[in-house]
């Protein structure tokens, strides 16, 4: 089977029924220990944003003794990011079948599935799906905020447990003690519905698509300034290039490319031609493919804008629990604001630096190591147009309306 | 046995008392807060970063000992 896998026989944005998906996929074997070795030789990694090895995970959950837990990590807080809302409202049975699978695979009982309160297609979707199975009885779905942290794994398991919306220390990890203090396995949706089709067609079959270092098909979600954004199921490796194309292409001059959202990387131009959509690959220019959303710029938009609101936005989301996010994000966000708008005494922009090495690695989560990321990457693709601001202020893109754009839905602070 | 130090960033407040008590591995940012590299601590030093962890008002510095593999 070619392209699409996972969205195989989706037509019109709506879910698949059982009796489709079990017409297009067959039915699932049962599945056991075995689906490891499955899951090692396909090389699946996850698809949520740390692209772990899926195997790995499985197998260290399922060393765990007593009752386990399979979260579906549905949250997708990656504001530009649909592909998880996509897959969950289209094909929430190929999801179920992942999910069914690993509790199967590694002894658990019970099965959890976030989803965002902002996304009731993929809400009904899936209790549509689970009253029409009758192995799903052990399946929870569990409505969560529109946060960037809603997606981070230990802030998701607080909330579900009633707390807050914040991280916890770790370790222990999720795996040791995860949603009710029991080992838990947690997975993105997409990594879930890739583990679904292996389970049925074996690794070698998973590999015939791909690269080497990164095999099988990816969900992303392609947006910014192409004539047709959306989500679209790649072979991991593909051309950039290609990918922007099947958007429609470019609606404009492109003035860089971001690969892996808000946490991601700039592609400047001349780098374009090169770059390719997997690990490896973007690996040669500093960059992942994390949760696979690539944004173009176009040249008419303002980049220390974008950046500088961006960082703002991102430390709203911080959880303000750790000294080095709590100061350093703000004094980054306002240091940059100042920047941007020219008041800089000459060293602003070599504070940001030292603050961001000092904000990076430091935390419970990994939510100032994304945005240090991102902000670094910025600096050193855009050097001349933040030197440009703080000489002299706003230029005449600053005004326009940002490409980095989160929609109204999310919480302006962790909820 | 390897003994390295960690510090649990969700309970430390910033009260600076592990980097009094052990300046050589110890020290704060401009906000307060530790900075620790991770490293083996030697054993010479073994003694005041026990100590340092255990004067920690939050109780948010450990030490972590591994075995070695
Ligand atoms: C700030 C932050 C936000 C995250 N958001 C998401 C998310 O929206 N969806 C997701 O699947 N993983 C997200 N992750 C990663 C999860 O913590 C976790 O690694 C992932 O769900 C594991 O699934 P996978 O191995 O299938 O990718 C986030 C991590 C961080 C640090
Ligand atoms: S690193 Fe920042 S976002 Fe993560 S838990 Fe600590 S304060 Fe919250
Ligand atoms: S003594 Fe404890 S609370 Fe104070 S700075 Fe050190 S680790 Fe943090």
């Amino acid at each position: 089977m070619s392209l699409p896998r996972l969205l195989a026989g989706v037509r019109d944005d709506r879910p698949l029924s059982l009796a489709e998906h079990l017409a297009i996929h067959g039915s699932a074997p049962a599945a056991g220990p075995e689906l490891f070795d499955a899951l090692d030789d396909a090389g699946l990694r996850g698809r949520g944003g740390a692209s772990f090895p899926t195997g790995v995970k499985l197998r260290s959950v399922a060393a765990r003794r007593g009752s386990k837990t399979v979260l579906v990590n549905g949250a997708e807080g990656e504001p530009m990011s649909s592909k998880d809302r996509v897959l969950l409202r289209c094909a929430p049975h190929l999801v179920l079948d992942g999910a069914l699978a690993a509790a199967a695979a590694v002894g658990a009982r019970a099965v959890v599935v976030a989803v965002p309160r902002d996304a009731p297609r993929a809400l009904d979707a899936l209790h549509g799906a689970v009253a029409e199975r009758p192995d799903a009885r052990h399946v929870t779905i569990a409505p969560v905020p529109v946060a960037y942290l809603a997606g981070e794994e230990t802030a998701l398991i607080r909330y579900l447990d009633g707390a807050s919306l914040k991280p916890t220390t770790s370790p222990p990890l999720p795996f040791e003690r995860g949603l009710r203090r029991r080992p838990t396995l947690v997975q993105n949706p997409e990594t879930l519905a890739h583990l679904a089709l292996i389970l049925r067609h074996g690794s070698d079959w998973f590999r015939e698509v791909g690269t080497l270092g990164h095999p099988g098909s990816a969900m992303v979600t392609v947006c910014g300034a192409v004539e047709r954004p959306g989500v679209q199921e790649i072979a991991l490796g593909s051309p950039l290039d290609n990918v922007l194309l099947h958007a429609g292409g470019p609606s404009d001059h492109l003035r860089a490319v971001l690969v892996g959202g808000f946490h991601g990387t700039w592609i400047p131009p001349a780098a374009l031609p090169t770059v390719t959509l997997d690990d490896e690959g973007l690996a040669w220019h500093g960059a992942s493919l994390a949760a696979g959303v690539v944004v173009a710029l176009d040249v008419a938009a303002c980049p220390v804008q974008e950046v500088a609101q961006t960082m703002a936005w991102l430390e709203g989301q911080s959880a303000h629990q750790c000294g080095p996010c709590s100061n350093g994000l703000p004094a980054i966000a306002g240091e940059l604001a100042r920047v941007a708008a020219g008041y800089d005494d000459g060293h602003g922009l070599a504070r940001i630096e030292r603050w961001g090495g000092l904000v990076a690695r430091r935390g419970a989560c990994r939510l100032p190591d994304g945005a240090v990321r991102f902000l670094r990457s910025a600096l050193e693709v855009f050097p001349l147009e933040f030197a440009e601001h703080a000489r002299r202020g706003p230029c005449r893109a600053c005004a326009r309306p940002l490409t980095l754009s989160v929609p109204a839905s999310f919480s302006t602070v962790a909820a | 046995m390897t003994a390295r130090i960690r510090v649990d960033p969700i309970a430390c407040s910033g009260h600076g008392l592990c980097a009094e008590l052990l300046p050589e591995r110890i020290e704060l940012d401009e906000w307060g807060y530790p900075i620790v590299d991770g490293e083996p601590i030697p054993p010479d030093l073994l003694a005041h970063a026990r100590e340092a962890a255990a004067a920690c008002p939050k109780l948010a510095l450990r030490l972590t000992a591994e075995r070695r593999a």
